[in-house]
């Protein structure tokens, strides 16, 4: 705390300071997308699978996209084998919410017989190693890998029978780039990607999900509250860090 | 200045919503304290058609062990729906929603209990919906804080909740269901209303931070509002009870 008060952090870096993030994209080769990131220590995956599936009920013209996420105990000591647990369901519920409402894939070109066919994206995050957000690295592979993902064309026949040209490829349609960074209360002070000694005695998180400067997501998570203050204060700070993290995006991803 | 989604009018040109409510206006809120006898403290809660019951076991000992903590109790949540609650039969397998929400109520309401007082102890909180009609969580915490208080468990604030949304960019307070479904945001927000502590903050929909704020402004004044609600529900229960006890006196 001490430390704190004088503006820096056990690892050296400053308040609001992210670690140095390392994007890489396409490593997969049987996946249409996939992309790894390193934030500091913390590692994860995420791969893009896309299948032909039957729309939803009440949107017939619109594609399906799923989201999950793995803990595995591959990434951590604490991570027991098993299903998602609610760690995990919470990261891939957020990181849903955060894609489904910055419309990063426009599900409506993903319709190809409108109530019968629609492409499936299967959006799957495994953690690899656990030091702390595994939120704002899920979230970023996620991203990463949606935007470099390339997906087969799907060709529908006189007798209105669809097909899968695999060696035909394209991207996936996109319409935002939403980009996640969580804030974590530490005493009376905020920080930027907290790695995992700091998670551990931090009292509340707030995790947001900005896009075209507005926020389409948040989620506080911890055993403590946050005052109304200290909201719009992390809030503001979180702005400043997804600028930065979407021009680090952009460069590794060239465009979008 | 309306919006039309399915034939459905949201919100009409005199700011009315479909029930006739202003936008800063919550649903009547009924909450009954001591409703179930098993329970060390227990809760039902109307909010509208919404409808919940929640039970409080504990402190008590924990199962299995190596689960225990040796300063401090163990906060345990069960958020859960019945499957007659919603309007397409939901099985009654716990969801992966159910399961995000539980935590996200045990983080809501764990900042107002005082877990060191109860080493190596559970503190069980089950939450069942019965009906659900919009802002379930936060009935939910509205409940669960008055029967954590009913079983007589120190706490350092009450906490109570209520949600914001967005129709056709007016913000409003406690969505109902179809508000949440065709409006365009779901802002769930709890808060600790004596010590300014928000304890519950989701997002889900767009928002400018200048919204944000007005939201959580919006939300902290209906807290406080809800929380004399909480009180009250305490006070009657508190005052039932003298009442039998005196009477068993005098037999």
């Amino acid at each position: 705390m001490d430390l704190l008060s004088s503006g820096r952090r056990v690892d050296g870096r400053g308040l609001e300071d992210l670690r140095p993030v390392e994007i890489r994209c396409r490593s997969v080769k049987n996946a249409e997308g996939s992309a790894e990131v390193r934030l500091g220590k913390t590692l994860a995956i995420a791969g893009v699978k896309t299948s032909i599936g039957t729309p939803f009920a009440d949107t017939p013209d619109m594609g399906v996209m799923i989201v999950n996420a793995e803990f595995l105990p591959i990434a951590s000591p604490t991570f027991e084998p098993g299903p998602p647990d609610e760690n995990a369901i919470e990261l891939a519920r957020v990181i849903d919410r955060g894609l489904r409402r910055a419309e990063m894939i426009d599900l409506k070109q993903l319709c190809i017989v409108p109530g019968k066919a629609v492409w499936e994206v299967w959006i799957d995050i495994h953690a690899l190693n656990h030091d702390g957000n595994l939120m704002d690295a899920s979230a970023l592979a996620a991203v990463a890998a949606i935007l470099t993902a390339e997906v087969p064309k799907a060709m529908v026949n006189e007798k209105g029978e669809v097909t899968i040209n695999k060696s035909e490829r394209q991207r996936l349609p996109i319409k935002s780039i939403p980009i996640t960074v969580t804030m974590a209360k530490i005493g009376d002070k905020l920080v930027v990607d907290p790695n995992l000694d700091e998670e551990e005695v931090a009292d509340a998180f707030l995790t947001a999900t900005f896009v075209d400067d507005k926020v389409c997501a948040i989620q506080k998570r911890g055993e403590r509250g946050l005052t109304a203050e200290e909201t719009m204060k992390a809030l503001q700070i979180a702005r400043q860090k997804a600028h930065e993290l979407l021009k680090t995006v952009r460069e590794v991803v060239g465009g979008g | 200045m309306s919006i039309k989604s399915k034939e459905l009018t949201l919100i009409s040109p005199d700011g009315r919503r479909l029930d006739g409510r202003r936008p800063d206006e919550i649903r009547e809120l009924k909450i009954k304290a001591g409703i179930l006898e098993n329970a060390d403290g227990s809760a039902y809660v109307e909010q509208g058609n919404t409808k919940i019951y929640a039970a409080v076991y504990g402190p008590r000992e924990v199962h299995p062990r190596h689960l225990a903590l040796p300063n401090r109790a163990v906060i345990r949540c069960r958020y859960h729906m019945t499957p007659f609650s919603v309007e397409e039969r939901k099985s009654p397998a716990p969801t992966r929603r159910e399961i995000e929400l539980s935590k996200v109520i045990r983080e809501a309401l764990t900042p107002a209990i005082i877990v060191e007082q109860f080493p190596s102890s559970a503190i069980d909180v089950f939450i069942e919906v019965i009906n659900a009609d919009g802002s379930t969580r936060c009935a939910s915490i509205i409940a669960a804080s008055v029967a954590l208080a009913s079983a007589g468990i120190p706490m350092k604030d009450l906490v109570a909740a209520c949600s914001v949304g967005k129709i056709n960019g007016v913000l409003v307070l406690d969505v109902t269901d179809v508000e949440d479904k065709y409006g365009e945001v779901d802002m769930p927000f709890a808060m600790m209303p004596n010590r300014n502590e928000i304890t519950l903050l989701q997002l889900d929909g767009i928002l400018g931070p200048e919204e944000i704020e007005k939201a959580i402004s919006m939300a902290a004044k209906a807290c406080k509002e809800i929380y004399e609600k909480q009180k009250s529900a305490l006070k009657e229960r508190y005052i039932e009870l003298r009442k039998t006890v005196e009477e068993g006196f005098r037999t």
